[in-house]
């Protein structure tokens, strides 16, 4: 429509054509066509050297192999309760950058808040290695100032896991609260201070149903990227991490059982859609600013 | 409560306690790696032994390989860089097409396009990469059934770790360069284009350039998203492993302060990169 009369009809045909063979180029070759092989593999089973029939075996396997279904359980559980650990970290901080810092203090506040995030995650479990484990700083800490007399292993606990994810996950919490508290307005706040609200009532019924946007977007992002990891529970659980991610390894690389492992990898991927899906119907396209902000 | 209501002593304090608490919480890992890299010691851990150097410096005939003479870790160093522009050249290139195409044109099944690009952000890493090793695999022994070839890049190695890191940084460089598109005032077009300006001159002398803080911008986070992956890495990495799978390999071993050393030369590269990218533009690419 705006575009201008020198384009002839074949001319913008030509144009649509190359803009639009590296998308479906991208999109089916590395997003599509794998998945769908990912798919094929999963339901089927290996009778023979190169001979294969359709089956539902893996999954049956991980059903009844109390192992799996279990670690996928506890897997899921921990994401949970570390996205819900993440948002209580990560609120009072966003409070504090949107409404009680201000000025050049609060985006100081946000920039600093945010500079850690650009670490590689490596990097950062090393961090945590160093300061947890049995030879380790905060041990040795804990020794010195006469709290434990031989130095604790602070690592493979699962609330060593639950510290790492949430470190790793705070910045993509963060962000859509800053952003969604941000546009609150503070005369809601004040005019239901004058009319004798508690701080309770003022957050439950005006703070939250408006952050409530940003809360979801968080929550999503913040439980997808937990569930995915495969790092932060590797270092800091080592064997007791029990990992969902560590099954589709060990499967994939480890076992060269792949029928398993791609399974596994679409249980996973099922959960994870499962739990995107219901925030996409909460919280709308507010999700896709989240991740061009993440 | 907020700045402007009265605000008690106790919570006064509570809030500076909880940002000061906070922020040790955030810097400390990092603090305690970057420290621990100029300890006079075998292994990253206290007690403190005084300072050294030798961690970036030493030479493995003084029984320290420092960073600067520890050839595996450089070679991985150089991998990752090569592995990142790839990378960065790819999902640029991608994101810029796939932004002109949304912004610009109309055709069947936009609306199911645009979702389907956003689907790589949902699907978790690790899953990316067994899936693309599955398909890539299936073709390699394809063309060895179909016509006894032999394809190399199709077996886990480089080829396939850009691939995958670029499956779902594209999505990323598209979102960032659609933004901007999407803001872009085309009547500018129009009236170069009234005055007799060629299509070339004005892509080159008005797009472009309205276009390139977006372009840089995507680039950097491209190469920082590509240079730091490991998830979909570890599922197609071959015999030359980045950056983050030989330190998270070397950890598990035991780590030498070397690894401090590399990961503080990593920690003020992505800073400096950081802080250069917010200055640019406050909070919009946070």
């Amino acid at each position: 429509m705006a575009e201008a009369p020198v384009h002839g009809a074949w001319q913008r045909r030509l144009l649509l054509t190359l803009l639009l063979a590296p998308a479906l180029l991208w999109l089916f070759a590395l997003i599509v066509l794998p998945q769908l092989e990912l798919a094929l593999l999963s339901f089927r089973e290996r009778i023979a050297p190169h001979e294969y029939r359709a089956s539902l075996d893996q999954y049956r396997t991980f059903f009844t192999e109390p192992l799996y279904w279990q670690v996928f359980v506890r897997t899921a559980t921990m994401s949970v309760i570390s996205t819900a650990l993440t948002l209580l970290v990560a609120f009072p901080i966003a409070w504090v950058i949107t409404k009680v810092a201000r000025g050049r203090a609060s985006s100081l506040l946000f920039v600093v808040c945010l500079i850690p995030f650009w670490v590689s995650e490596t990097v950062r479990a090393l961090g945590w290695l160093i300061l947890l484990r049995e030879s380790g700083v905060l041990p040795a800490l804990l020794v010195k100032l006469g709290i434990s007399a031989v130095p604790v292993e602070l690592l493979y606990h699962d609330a060593t896991i639950l510290t790492g994810l949430v470190y790793t996950s705070l910045l993509f919490m963060v962000v859509p609260l800053v952003s969604s508290l941000e546009s609150l307005d503070n005369a809601l706040v004040e005019a239901a201070y004058d009319l004798g609200a508690s701080g309770v009532a003022i957050l439950r019924q005006i703070v939250i149903p408006h952050a409530a946007p940003g809360i979801t977007a968080g929550c999503i992002v913040v439980f997808m990227l937990t569930l995915g990891n495969y790092l932060t529970p590797n270092l800091l659980g080592g064997k007791n991490s029990q990992w969902f991610t560590e099954l589709i390894y060990t499967q994939f690389i480890v076992r060269f059982n792949w029928e398993q492992g791609a399974a596994f990898g679409f249980l996973l991927l099922a959960l994870s859609t499962a739990i995107v899906a219901l925030g996409l119907r909460l919280s709308g396209q507010r999700f896709v600013d989240v991740m061009r902000r993440s | 409560m907020i700045a402007s209501l009265p605000r008690p002593v106790w919570l006064r304090t509570a809030t500076v306690l909880y940002v000061a608490a906070f922020l040790v919480f955030l810097f400390l890992p990092l603090l305690i790696v970057a420290a621990f890299a100029f300890n006079n010691a075998p292994y990253p851990a206290p007690p403190w032994r005084g300072f050294t150097l030798d961690w970036f410096l030493g030479n493995e005939s003084a029984g320290r390989l420092g960073l600067f003479h520890d050839t595996e870790l450089l070679g991985s160093i150089w991998t990752s860089i090569v592995v990142a522009s790839w990378v960065t050249a790819l999902s640029v290139a991608v994101g810029a097409a796939n932004a002109f195409l949304m912004e610009r044109h109309r055709f069947p099944g936009k609306q199911a396009l645009s979702v389907l690009m956003l689907t790589p952000l949902v699907i978790p890493g690790v899953i990316l990469g067994i899936s693309i090793l599955s398909l890539s695999s299936r073709l390699a022994e394809l063309a060895d059934d179909l016509f006894g070839l032999e394809i190399d890049s199709l077996r886990p190695g480089l080829p396939l770790v850009v691939l995958g890191q670029f499956s779902y940084i594209a999505t990323i460089a598209t979102l960032m360069i659609s933004a901007r598109l999407k803001r872009y005032d085309r009547t500018l077009e129009e009236a170069a284009l009234n005055l007799g300006a060629s299509h070339v001159a004005v892509l080159r002398t008005i797009t472009f350039p309205y276009l390139r803080p977006a372009l840089i911008g995507s680039a950097a986070i491209s190469f920082l998203m590509s240079f730091e992956n490991f998830n979909t890495t570890l599922m197609l990495v071959g015999a030359d492993p980045p950056l983050t799978v030989m330190m998270y390999g070397r950890m598990r071993e035991g780590a030498s302060p070397v690894l401090n050393a590399v990961s503080l030369f990593l920690i003020v590269a992505s800073a400096t990169l950081a802080l250069t990218l917010m200055r640019r533009s406050p909070r919009q690419d946070a």
